[in-house]
């Protein structure tokens, strides 16, 4: 019942991921002598506060006789992982170890892919949970497509650790809350401590755009006695904006394809531009069926596409209308009855989705959660089974990295156990979804990032540096 | 949801008060009194109560009997410091009796006026195997919460065990906020109100209490008095190492105070005292983040450590989005981290009882509730594996021996939708 932080918190939604495919390192589009007319407009960039990651040393590492989860729906009992220079090298029944590697027997065990969590407030509303640091909604007005999430992050925010260190998790979406209608834009990191919020950045990663439909942000402008106040007011105000958006656009594409007088820059509007382009991607919080099927409609009013609806408590109901619109589900195990569009979540939601083949994930909007994906995952197969719908456990693997990666844009590289992916590894003591499970070993990028049994693989953020419980296992 | 209230309706009439003698034989039985769980036992119980339990246990002649067989049977689990029940839905306002800010009272407030049995999540936390819950007022204005209840989830009219069970106050930084801004000023209004209910015992016509500006009404003064005197437990929501230290003090000035404390994130620093002082903990098992800086050193293995240095220790349901059946999932990883090195949790058997027998313990009604040990009431779960398991799940639940309907309003919903699409006829007249 103390929980009026996390009430605030629940204000989170999605966020999008802009692909960077189409543009240079510097922001600037492939030029040749055909496509682009001399005249041509200067494009702004769109990448000016680029990722500064690097990948950690590590070891060829092979785990064997271990159960493996490959992400992708796949299990091999008695198995073999085998990764080197931050890559999976390969999967298998049995591997060769190469000269020099390291050689982890796994019996009793199980390896999968890192765990992904598409829902995140971590360094914007991190821990120490007080006003000082709480940089997640910049609740000012309904629509603040303007703002970045990876400017409020805080890399020293301890919650990172723990979701390493407990959660298994190698990378994170990082939304703004969802005050608002169009609550600025997400950013994708992959889990390790850096300096600054650039050492995290997933490379290549595209944006996203949260959005939030439904009783938050009615309840917050609704207060301050302006439009939204209402839900009709929500789809009003998200309507006036798009159509500025595809007038923004239209001026811009017109600009960078036949130059003249650059048109004024607009920094929320190029977000909006970047959605409507294909190159950022939708995320967006919404509990209710009908409401999700309102935004679905709106969508294709303005032609943008909506990759997921985060929160999606009754999207049991409407299983099939996201299915036909290829839109993901983002969802809770068991959140429910903490206010009126929450009322009707389930625990077979998660189940009810795959079953009706609709792109499903786990996502945990909390900074506690997020530390245990695997076991809110177990309770979905067990509500799930529960209802008759049996799903293996080795395909709602695909809940906590394959999906989510899909919804990110960044699948061809991270989510599954899969040759030239990224070795973004985790090797669990028993079986994941048992509770009595805690990671061991968690790899980013090939890199020894967590050790249970070494206490000097474990992670203490500056704040917690001489402070009271300073290095504990937490 | 209508019809199994009106099955268990006509069960009631049928069977008043539990009179049917009922063993459940051949089960893996785990008492909740701390014990390691006793394959192929027998749990029998009769007039609501248990009346025995373990292994060799006879089977009464008429008894109707319950095959256990490959499945485990526990006391109902024990939700502490909970505020089911005392709302639908916390965001819905018109709904939610947790505070009342403008209020003029404060300890006088007693939340067992405002429990509803038929709520829906009293009916879906019941199906979780939730059979009790200890229900404590949010404080609203005060640092005094009011007086909190302990509730049945049974499928009945009557809900409250023990109305005004034990009265609830802040004493950390939440209680500095309501006392105007600090932990001083939270503790001269403490020690105040205690002065004033101990002049109303001394004089109550000359008392007053009713003006507009009394600080302490009439009510609270009442109320109080029952905690000066320890016939009411106070629960004192703390964090800090700190904070724990100087409410654990307050028994210098207040001997008689039955202290409870709740939350603790820090409780680990101080354990010895705490264990020293006999005061019972109901913490949260899994906070691990500085949330605050009341919350610095919180560690997953705070309640394990506790618990080593002898406090008695259970855990509390506070904050559990996914419900209070979720306290289940955190005494299982509490089993988890003892397999971390450095870590410090508890063993299966205290597991169980940090949600059954601990919380009944804290406000002394062990003897009454959360064990399946003879006399006590029959809250009794039958599941089909470990109860602490994520994927177990009841299978038949009694609460003082009265068998409970097995589906809830989670149910009929999900079973209305494990086919999204429409029929001949709108979704409205899906029914089961």
């Amino acid at each position: 019942m103390r929980s009026r932080i996390r009430s605030l918190r629940l204000f989170a939604g999605a966020a999008a991921a802009l692909s960077l495919a189409a543009c240079g390192a510097d922001g600037e589009r492939p030029k040749t002598a055909s496509s682009t007319p001399a005249k041509a407009g200067t494009p702004y960039p769109r990448d000016p506060y680029p990722s500064t990651y690097h990948t950690y040393p590590g070891v060829p590492t092979l785990v064997r006789n271990v159960t493996v989860f490959d992400g992708e729906g796949g299990r091999i009992d008695n198995g073999a992982v085998l990764f080197a220079d931050g890559k999976i090298v390969a999967i298998g029944q049995t591997l060769d170890a190469p000269a020099g590697a390291s050689v982890i027997d796994g019996q009793g065990k199980w390896i999968t892919p890192g765990v992904i969590d598409i829902h995140s407030h971590l360094g914007d509303y991190p821990s120490p949970g007080i006003r000082a640091l709480s940089d997640g909604n910049e609740a000012t007005a309904p629509v603040t497509a303007d703002v970045w999430a990876e400017h409020s992050v805080w890399p020293q925010d301890p919650g990172f650790g723990r979701a390493l260190a407990n959660g298994g998790v190698t990378t994170l979406q990082i939304l703004p809350g969802s005050a608002n209608l169009f609550g600025g834009r997400s950013v994708v990191l992959k889990n390790v401590y850096a300096r600054t919020v650039q050492g995290m950045k997933f490379p290549g990663a595209g944006y996203g755009l949260k959005m939030a439909c439904g009783e938050n942000p009615k309840r917050v402008y609704g207060s301050k006695g302006r439009e939204p106040s209402t839900r009709m007011g929500n789809i009003a105000v998200d309507r006036a904006t798009w159509a500025k958006a595809q007038a923004y656009k239209r001026k811009w594409d017109k600009y960078e394809r036949d130059g003249g007088d650059p048109p004024e820059r607009d920094i929320g509007m190029d977000t909006l531009r970047g959605v409507l382009a294909g190159e950022i991607r939708v995320q967006n919080h919404c509990y209710r069926a009908d409401e999700m099927a309102n935004v679905l409609d709106m969508a294709k009013e303005f032609g943008y596409k909506v990759t997921a609806f985060h929160h999606a408590v009754e999207a049991y109901k409407i299983a099939d209308l996201l299915k036909a619109t290829g839109t993901c589900a983002a969802v809770w195990a068991d959140w429910y009855g903490f206010k009126m569009e929450s009322y009707d979540g389930i625990g077979a939601n998660l189940a009810l989705l795959e079953k009706a083949g609709v792109c499903a994930m786990i996502h945990s909007d909390d900074a506690n959660g997020i530390q245990r994906l695997n076991q809110e995952v177990a309770k979905a197969l067990a509500s799930g089974r529960r209802a008759g719908v049996d799903i293996p456990d080795a395909v709602a693997w695909k809940w906590l990295s394959l999906n989510p990666a899909k919804a990110l844009g960044i699948d061809d590289r991270t989510g599954s156990l899969k040759a030239g992916k990224m070795a973004d590894v985790v090797l669990w003591n028993g079986n994941p979804f048992s509770v009595y499970t805690r990671p061991e070993k968690v790899w980013v990028d090939g890199a020894l990032l967590y050790d249970a049994n070494d206490p000097k693989r474990r992670p203490v953020s500056d704040f917690e540096l001489g402070q009271p419980g300073e290095g504990d296992v937490k | 949801m209508i019809r199994a209230f009106l099955l268990s309706a006509a069960a009631l009439i049928a069977l008043p008060a539990g009179a049917q003698t009922v063993a459940v034989t051949d089960a893996t039985v785990a008492l909740g009194d701390g014990s390691a769980p006793i394959r192929n036992g027998t749990v029998v119980f009769r007039d609501g109560r248990i009346v025995s339990a373990g292994a060799n246990v006879a089977v009464p002649a008429g008894a109707e009997v319950v095959d256990g067989h490959g499945k485990w049977v526990s006391p109902g689990l024990i939700a502490g410091f909970t505020d089911l029940g005392l709302q639908d839905a916390g965001g819905i306002e018109e709904s939610n009796d947790t505070a009342a800010r403008g209020s003029p009272f404060a300890a006088a407030i007693d939340v067992s006026t405002a429990i509803n049995p038929a709520g829906a999540k009293i009916g879906n936390e019941r199906l979780a195997g939730i059979t009790r819950a200890l229900v404590a007022p949010d404080a609203g204005g005060s640092i005094f919460a009011g007086q909190g209840a302990v509730i049945d989830l049974g499928d009945d009219a009557d809900a409250v065990t023990r109305p005004r069970a034990f009265q609830y106050v802040e004493l950390g930084e939440h209680g500095a906020r309501e006392a105007g801004g600090s932990r001083p000023a939270a503790y001269a209004l403490f020690r105040d109100a205690l002065a004033q209910a101990q002049d109303y015992r001394g004089n109550p016509a000359a008392f007053g209490g009713r003006e507009r500006a009394s600080l302490l009404k009439r009510g609270d003064a009442e109320a109080l008095l029952k905690v000066i005197d320890g016939q009411m437990p106070l629960v004192v929501h703390v964090e800090r190492a700190s904070d724990i230290r100087t409410v654990l003090g307050l028994v210098r000035d207040y001997p008689r105070l039955k202290l409870v404390l709740t939350g603790a994130s820090e409780g680990w620093l101080v354990a010895r005292e705490i264990a020293a002082a006999k005061v019972p903990v109901v913490a949260a098992a899994l906070a691990d983040l500085p949330e605050s800086f009341e919350a610095l050193a919180a560690t997953e293995s705070n309640v394990g450590r506790m618990r080593a240095a002898g406090v008695q220790v259970a855990l509390s349901a506070a904050g559990a989005s996914g419900g209070e059946r979720n306290i289940r999932q955190y005494a299982g990883n509490l089993v988890a981290i003892t397999r971390i090195p450095g870590a410090t949790g508890l063993d299966w058997g205290q597991a169980l009882a940090s949600i059954t027998s601990g919380p009944a313990a804290a406000l002394g009604l062990e003897g009454e509730l959360g064990s399946l040990k003879p006399g006590r009431r029959a809250d009794v779960v039958l599941w089909d594996g470990d109860p602490l398991e994520i994927e177990s799940q009841p299978v038949a639940i009694w609460i003082d021996g009265r068998p409970q309907p097995m589906r809830s309003r989670q149910t009929e919903l999900r079973d209305r939708y494990l086919t999204p699409t429409e029929g001949v006829l709108p979704k409205a007249y899906d029914r089961r």
